[in-house]
């Protein structure tokens, strides 16, 4: 029960996160002109930063399940 | 170009695959071996959110708005985040009152309303017909690509008229399939096992598909992701499309409506709830969904930008409609199979969300819409109908064939005019109106019926306002005009700019629109009046849910029924095996043999409602129950004493488990007092025997040599000096006897005096090693003395520190051995105390008496050796050293001596205590 109580608790934590780092100002940042490897820095970020909340709410959503 | 025939074929042949999986599904379920029982499973079939909208019109919407097409995956993945707060809630209600669509899920929050099922019913119909229509368009439109919109062969599309219009057709046989997935048979629970497992079927399917499409546009027409993107980036015309500022006009606000709708949507779709709630068949499945889900989502959008960007490169601006790249760009290329393939993973989204969608709807159509309409006329309540599961899946069956028509016309009447996506945003921009009742009914237990009507009436009214009725205007079916001037030329009633309120895109204008009037009012109006009886019964139901058990959901009724009364009702709807075989199962789960032998009582009334909810929604079940049941609805009063007095119980039970607390602790210490107690009685018992038994010793000595003198007169001289002299000493130990006992017993009793001075240690120490100096003498034995220069003054009673270092070195002369003795006295002064040493080189004491000496009436050394001695005077002097607030212990070893120490603080607490005062 504790580490349900726990395991909800982080994945609103994930979630306010996400929230913030998908929305403004923090997009603003990403939304570059100069290439990231070749790729649109946005399109690549906006990526990056989604695998890794799908990372982290995983890693939160399994680990609750022990 | 593809011929039309293989096109047919290959459609064919692939949905009666899904058939097959569907059937094999089914059939597994039957024989209790589901194979949707797995998480795996579950979460593909979440991904039936990824419709014809995401397989054509993403690719259409980023060759249009760059990354624009990301924030309706986006949304999802925050909200799985948050499912295991809000999701897990809506499957426990749902599954503990057997709800089956959002509209059942509202109707019963707010007191099993028909009106709400009604509203919510309607809104979700309309809402989504543009949905539909999308993916008509969609497959319609991709069936042209790839046969070449001049080929007539099995289905003539460039026909004006409908009824050689392909659309059409392709509507009647998406309609005829739902209905042989979902619409076979009735089941209480709405469970479509056979259907779930098509649909994760097909959304591999389609996920399979997008990626081989992007593979083979990525690194079989370009040469990898880096050839794309610096090509498009060469591109001045591409080259603003990979900025979100550049991309569209909306700015980032638009971003965080598109955010938040698609958040809304992944959880209020009908189909969504369908899928995630209602299919549901393991909770635990939810938490490897968290993840997977938006798993998909990723991957099923890395490719999206990509192919936008290869077709807009290849073809150019203009020339092919980006919604169709997926099927162009292999057709260009002579890949013929590959845009078959592409095809087919278009067909499989598309049908998935009609199945799903269509019959999600068809349910809410069926138990909240025309269920309670065909209920309240007086001629269907007077005919006698033994069954009527017929009717029940007739009525279904026409709701799915109606709401297809319904997006097929749609798709006549607006559908050209706009991109799948912009379709699509319509529909989503309907169910959020869902949300403020759906969350407000599950957290909040203020709202009303009316308000939860008149939210959502508002957000829908103002919803087909801004959004649906626009569509429709710009397709030319409407005047135009009110679209530019406001409706009766009002200028402030301009639906895309409603109050003057520019400089929105249109969905973020509705949406804030409709979801600021629908919190208003849903708020606002339930503000004004209390919840009702029944409205606060099921506000407790659905917000406490999880504090309650799973299985025994709270009568808030009395009502009572016969048997005979229920089963034929419930068969009615059910059909009367069935019927049979679950009255049967609950009489056994109550260890009765027999139907007949259910007892008439409020849970046999409820087992049968809830059996029906199933089937009819809960709103129609409450009516056909209440119309066989003896009930007596509980007034606001009664409900409210009911909720009353359980609170007042249960401030009752806390109140006593607290005395019950309380008292067990009370208990505890009571043991421990009367252990103590025990303790104490057995430790006056030992001490009564040994002051007697101490006494008797020198008592009996005394009395023989006064008996001898008596006795015999002619005693000599020098005898009876020598028996006179044991009597006095004898008198003297018995005084000194008497004299520590009663010592003992005022400072353990807190009576003694004490006569607190300053005292200079060094002083004292002196003047005991002067007094007991003889007694070294007498033994031959030497007395060291070794003092500091100066010593602080302490504030204690002089006679008693002396009588404690008296004590100390007195022993030490007793125990040093003859002749060789060396005792030695140190006094030092440590941090905030002084600490008196008496060290000996005599015997020692064992290990094992070295706690027993400080204990009244034991000394150390054994029976015949040791000196004399009261066997209080240690006692004593621990005694006395703790009033001043040191200790006192000693450490030896036997046969090297022992060392008394005891240090003083030089401020003592104890000293200015209230034994101070006492005297």
């Amino acid at each position: 029960m504790m580490r349900r109580g726990l395991a909800g608790q982080r994945l609103v934590a994930a979630f306010l996160g996400g929230a913030l780092l998908f929305n403004y100002p923090v997009l603003s940042l990403l939304d570059r002109s100069e290439p990231f490897f070749g790729m649109p820095m946005l399109w690549a970020c906006l990526f990056i930063v989604w695998a890794a909340l799908i990372a982290v709410v995983a890693w939160i959503a399994e680990r609750g399940a022990r | 170009m593809l011929s039309g025939t293989v096109v047919v074929a290959a459609s064919f042949a692939y949905l009666l695959l899904l058939f097959a999986v569907a059937w094999y599904g089914d059939r597994r379920a039957e024989q209790g071996r589901s194979i949707i029982a797995n998480p795996w499973t579950y979460a593909m079939s979440l991904a039936v959110y990824c419709t014809a909208w995401t397989y054509f019109g993403s690719v259409g919407r980023a060759a249009s708005g760059g990354v624009w097409f990301l924030p309706i995956y986006l949304g999802p993945t925050l909200a799985m985040s948050l499912s295991w707060l809000v999701l897990l809630k809506m499957i426990r209600i749902s599954r503990t009152y057997r709800i089956t669509s959002i509209a059942d899920f509202i109707a019963s929050r707010y007191g099993k309303s028909h009106l709400l099922g009604g509203l919510v019913t309607i809104i979700a119909v309309v809402g989504m017909v543009p949905y539909i229509a999308l993916q008509l368009k969609a497959i319609s439109s991709g069936y042209s690509v790839l046969t070449g919109s001049d080929d007539s062969g099995v289905f003539p599309f460039a026909a004006s008229s409908w009824f050689n219009d392909g659309t059409l057709y392709v509507a009647l046989t998406l309609a005829l399939f739902t209905v042989l997935f979902g619409a076979r048979h009735l089941d209480a629970a709405e469970r479509h096992e056979g259907m779930v497992a098509a649909i994760a079927f097909e959304s591999v399917v389609k996920l399979l598909a997008f990626l081989v499409i992007g593979g083979f546009v990525t690194w079989g027409v370009y040469e990898g992701f880096g050839d794309i993107f610096a090509r498009a980036f060469a591109n001045p015309e591409l080259a603003p499309l990979l900025s979100l500022k550049t991309a569209s006009s909306a700015g980032y606000g638009g971003w965080f409506a598109l955010t938040l709708l698609a958040m809304l949507s992944v959880i209020f779709l009908p189909r969504q709830f369908q899928v995630t709630v209602v299919e549901n068949v393991n909770e635990q499945h939810l938490r490897r969904a968290v993840w997977l889900f938006p798993g998909y989502l990723l991957l099923i959008n890395i490719f999206v930008l990509p192919i936008a960007l290869g077709g807009l490169l290849y073809f150019g601006r203009g020339t092919v409609d980006p919604d169709t790249f997926v099927l162009s760009l292999p057709l260009a290329h002579g890949e013929r199979a590959l845009a078959l393939l592409a095809f087919i993973g278009g067909l499989s989204a598309a049908t998935g969300m009609v199945i799903v969608e269509t019959i999600a709807v068809s349910t809410m159509v069926c138990n909240d819409l025309v269920m309670p309409l065909l209920l309240s006329t007086e001629r269907f309540k007077r005919s006698d109908h033994p069954d009527l599961t017929g009717l029940l899946l007739g009525i279904r069956r026409g709701a799915i064939v109606v709401v297809l028509l319904l997006g097929y016309l749609y798709f006549r009447l607006a559908g050209e005019a706009y991109a799948l996506v912009s379709i699509g945003l319509i529909s989503f921009a309907a169910v959020a109106q869902f949300a403020p009742a759906m969350l407000g009914g599950m957290y909040w237990r203020g709202g009303t019926r009316e308000g939860a009507f008149a939210g959502l009436l508002a957000g829908f009214v103002v919803w087909a306002y801004t959004l649906m009725l626009p569509s429709v205007a710009k397709s030319g079916w409407l005047d135009r005009s009110f679209l530019d001037n406001g409706l009766f030329g009002l200028e402030y009633l301009q639906p895309e700019q409603l109050f003057g309120l520019a400089g929105l895109d249109s969905i973020s204008h509705a949406l804030f629109w409709s979801l600021t009037a629908n919190i208003a009012c849903y708020v606002l109006v339930s503000l004004a009046r209390v919840p009702t009886g029944q409205e606060a019964t099921q506000a407790t139901l659905f917000v406490d849910v999880f504090s309650r058990g799973q299985d025994a959901p709270a009568t808030f009724w009395r009502g009572s029924a016969q048997v005979q009364d229920l089963q034929p009702l419930v068969a009615r709807f059910l059909g009367a095996e069935r019927a049979r075989r679950m009255f049967e199962s609950y009489a056994r789960e109550r260890g009765l043999a027999r139907i007949d032998e259910l007892k008439p009582d409020a849970g046999l009334v409820q087992f049968a409602e809830t059996q029906l909810a199933g089937a009819i929604g809960s709103a129609s079940a409450r009516v056909m129950v209440s119309s066989v049941v003896q009930e007596e609805p509980l007034g606001l009063d009664e409900v409210m004493d009911i909720l009353d007095e359980a609170s007042q119980v249960r401030a009752y039970s806390r109140e006593l488990e607290e005395k019950s607390q309380a008292l067990e602790e009370a208990t505890a210490e009571l043991r421990a007092a009367n252990e103590r107690l025990k303790e104490l009685d057995r430790l006056k018992d030992d001490f009564m025997s040994s002051v007697t038994h101490e006494l008797r010793t020198p008592l009996t000595s005394i009395r023989a040599f006064s008996e001898m003198l008596l006795d015999d007169p002619e005693i000599d001289l020098k005898d009876r000096m020598r028996f006179l002299g044991i009597i006095v000493s004898e008198t003297e130990r018995l005084t000194r006897l008497v004299n520590q006992v009663l010592d003992m017993a005022k400072i353990e009793s807190g009576h003694a005096e004490w006569h607190n001075t300053d005292i200079d240690m060094r002083e004292l120490v002196g003047h005991a090693v002067e007094t007991t100096e003889q007694l070294f003498r007498d033994r031959g034995a030497v007395l060291e003395l070794d003092l500091p220069d100066q010593a602080p003054h302490l504030r204690a009673d002089h006679d008693r520190v002396l009588q404690v270092l008296l004590n100390l070195i007195s022993n030490a002369a007793k125990f040093v051995p003859d002749d060789a003795g060396v005792a030695r006295v140190r006094l030092s002064c440590e941090a905030g105390q002084l600490r008196v040493d008496v060290s000996d080189n005599g015997p020692g004491i064992a290990p094992g008496q070295l706690g027993v000496i400080f204990e009244k009436f034991r000394q150390g050394g054994d029976e015949h050796s040791r000196p004399q001695g009261t066997g209080l005077g240690l006692p004593i002097s621990r005694q006395i050293v703790e009033h001043f607030g040191g200790r006192l212990w000693v450490q030896s070893r036997a046969g090297e001596g022992a060392t008394f120490s005891f240090v003083l603080p030089l401020s003592p607490e104890a000293g200015d205590g209230p034994d101070h005062a006492m005297t």
